[in-house]
């Protein structure tokens, strides 16, 4: 179940859409060797503290490989939260609960991107309306201001600079960045602009898994 | 941008193809003068109208793919051909959003003077009056109890309301619906399945009535009831069912042979 999202510097990806059974929507995702699992539920019930009565409330929970979820799980939870909820059409299920959980299987580098290829993906196999789909990339600017594309935990851990975009399927709009590290205007131009260009990969090996799901019925 | 060019094509190239959220499907343009119009909604079927049913959106351009799964299309009924006929998305989902008019289980949560609360697996338990019940009035109350099944009607379900069932048709008879006896096996299967068994001249209900009589019923939130004479006949229909999910039809036709050998 492997494709290679052809030769823009991404690593192998590999995914299952509905391995787990109680979840509305679920998703295994294999980027290199980060690993994610997602399960999503809803349009569910909502608690009345909770409730939005124009909207779906989105709830994200990222738990670790192992402990519990901290400050640094908390802020992703937020990042992808927000994404979500730019790309879903939350508008159509109001006073309703969609909630994803991500469970982090090995992180390997590049896990943001990871969660939120594994998010977009369970999303997806949930059949929840969204106006576009996304996907998480991230970039590593070196000391030499070379950028490379979802980078391992090594290269994460050498590099000047990682970034983290989420990019949405109609236009390549940038849904979402996050910074670690020193970098000039133009490098994030650049970054954005490699980061929209590995997006066409994703979205075709989202197409294909899609398509693999569906050839079976 | 690969995704997107391949996403904005006619409508009519990417019928029974796999589309994601965010395509865009381009129409034919209209013949008639207000031909930019399009029509919402089940009820708006006119001849040569346009109508998108569930996963699309109209937008500028055409129709916007909210949904992942297959493209459907329906020509329309009447003289108008053309630009005329339905679109919509045949997604694999488990859960269910209440629509007006599908048929339902239901389980029986509270027992609340006029009304009972019924768990039809929607994001808000539904509403049942104590009325809606054939030959039931004010004296004469249908006896319903707490986890009962009901099989029954949604005459108000959207978005933004709670949703409404009824067990009697417009003239007032039951037509099949109500509380479903008290024996039998209730299991869940994927919306999808519900709605290819549901069929008219689906193969596998004509296959599966073939081997021994049995009692059935669907509800389009995914829940299916079966009795059949002993137990042990009844968990086989249940487990065919819940395996033609994944199974082709050669698969099946070879499960059936081994069935009704013995």
């Amino acid at each position: 179940m492997g494709s290679e999202p052809g030769g823009c510097g991404l690593r192998r990806f590999s995914c299952e859409l509905g391995p787990l059974g109680r979840p509305d929507g679920s998703a295994a995702l294999l980027q290199g060797d980060t690993s994610v699992l997602a399960g999503l539920y809803g349009p569910a019930e909502v608690k009345v503290s909770k409730e939005l009565y124009d909207k779906a409330t989105v709830e994200v929970l990222l738990k670790p490989k192992v402990g519990l979820p901290g400050v640094f799980e908390k802020n992703r939870e937020q990042l992808i939260r927000k994404t979500c909820e730019a790309a879903l059409l939350g508008a159509l299920h109001p006073r309703t609960s969609i909630t994803i959980v991500l469970q982090v299987i090995s992180d390997a580098g590049s896990l943001l991107a990871c969660c939120l290829n594994a998010a977009c993906m369970g999303l997806m196999d949930a059949g929840l309306p969204m106006k576009s789909l996304f996907c998480g990339v991230t970039c590593t600017l070196d000391a030499t201001g070379a950028i490379g594309l979802d980078p391992t935990a090594k290269q994460e851990k050498e590099a000047r600079a990682v970034v983290t975009f989420a990019i949405s399927s109609v236009e390549r709009q940038v849904l979402m960045s996050t910074t670690k590290g020193t970098c000039s205007v133009e490098e994030l131009q650049q970054c954005i602009a490699a980061a929209q260009r590995a997006s066409g990969a994703i979205f075709q090996f989202y197409r294909d898994s899609v398509r693999r799901k569906y050839s079976k019925t | 941008m690969a995704a997107a060019e391949a996403g904005a094509l006619p409508a009519e190239q990417r019928v029974g193809q796999v589309v994601l959220p965010g395509d865009v499907l381009l129409l034919p343009a209209h013949p008639e003068a207000d031909g930019e119009r399009l029509w919402l909604g089940p009820g708006a079927a006119l001849p040569g109208r346009l109508v998108c049913g569930p996963g699309l959106r109209s937008c500028g351009a055409g129709l916007l793919v909210t949904k992942c799964g297959l493209l459907r299309h329906r020509q329309a009924g009447g003289a108008g051909g053309g630009s005329g006929g339905a679109y919509w998305v045949d997604s694999q989902q488990k859960r269910y959003v209440p629509v007006k008019g599908d048929h339902v289980i239901g389980i029986v949560t509270i027992k609340a003077g006029d009304i009972f609360k019924v768990d039809v697996g929607g994001s808000e338990q539904a509403s049942l009056s104590y009325l809606a019940f054939e030959g039931a009035t004010k004296r004469n109350r249908p006896n319903v109890q707490v986890g009962d099944l009901i099989y029954g009607q949604f005459i108000v379900a959207n978005k933004d309301m709670e949703p409404e069932m009824v067990c009697i048709d417009s003239s007032g008879r039951a037509n099949g619906m109500g509380v479903i006896g008290h024996e039998g096996l209730l299991f869940k299967v994927s919306l999808g399945l519900i709605r290819k068994l549901l069929a008219p001249n689906c193969e596998i209900i004509q296959e599966l009535g073939q081997l021994y009589p049995f009692e059935i019923v669907f509800g389009m939130n995914g829940r299916i009831w079966v009795k059949a004479k002993t137990i042990q006949q009844t968990l086989i229909v249940a487990n065919i069912l819940e395996a033609c999910e994944h199974m082709t039809a050669e698969q099946r036709t070879q499960a059936f042979a081994k069935l009704s050998e013995r």
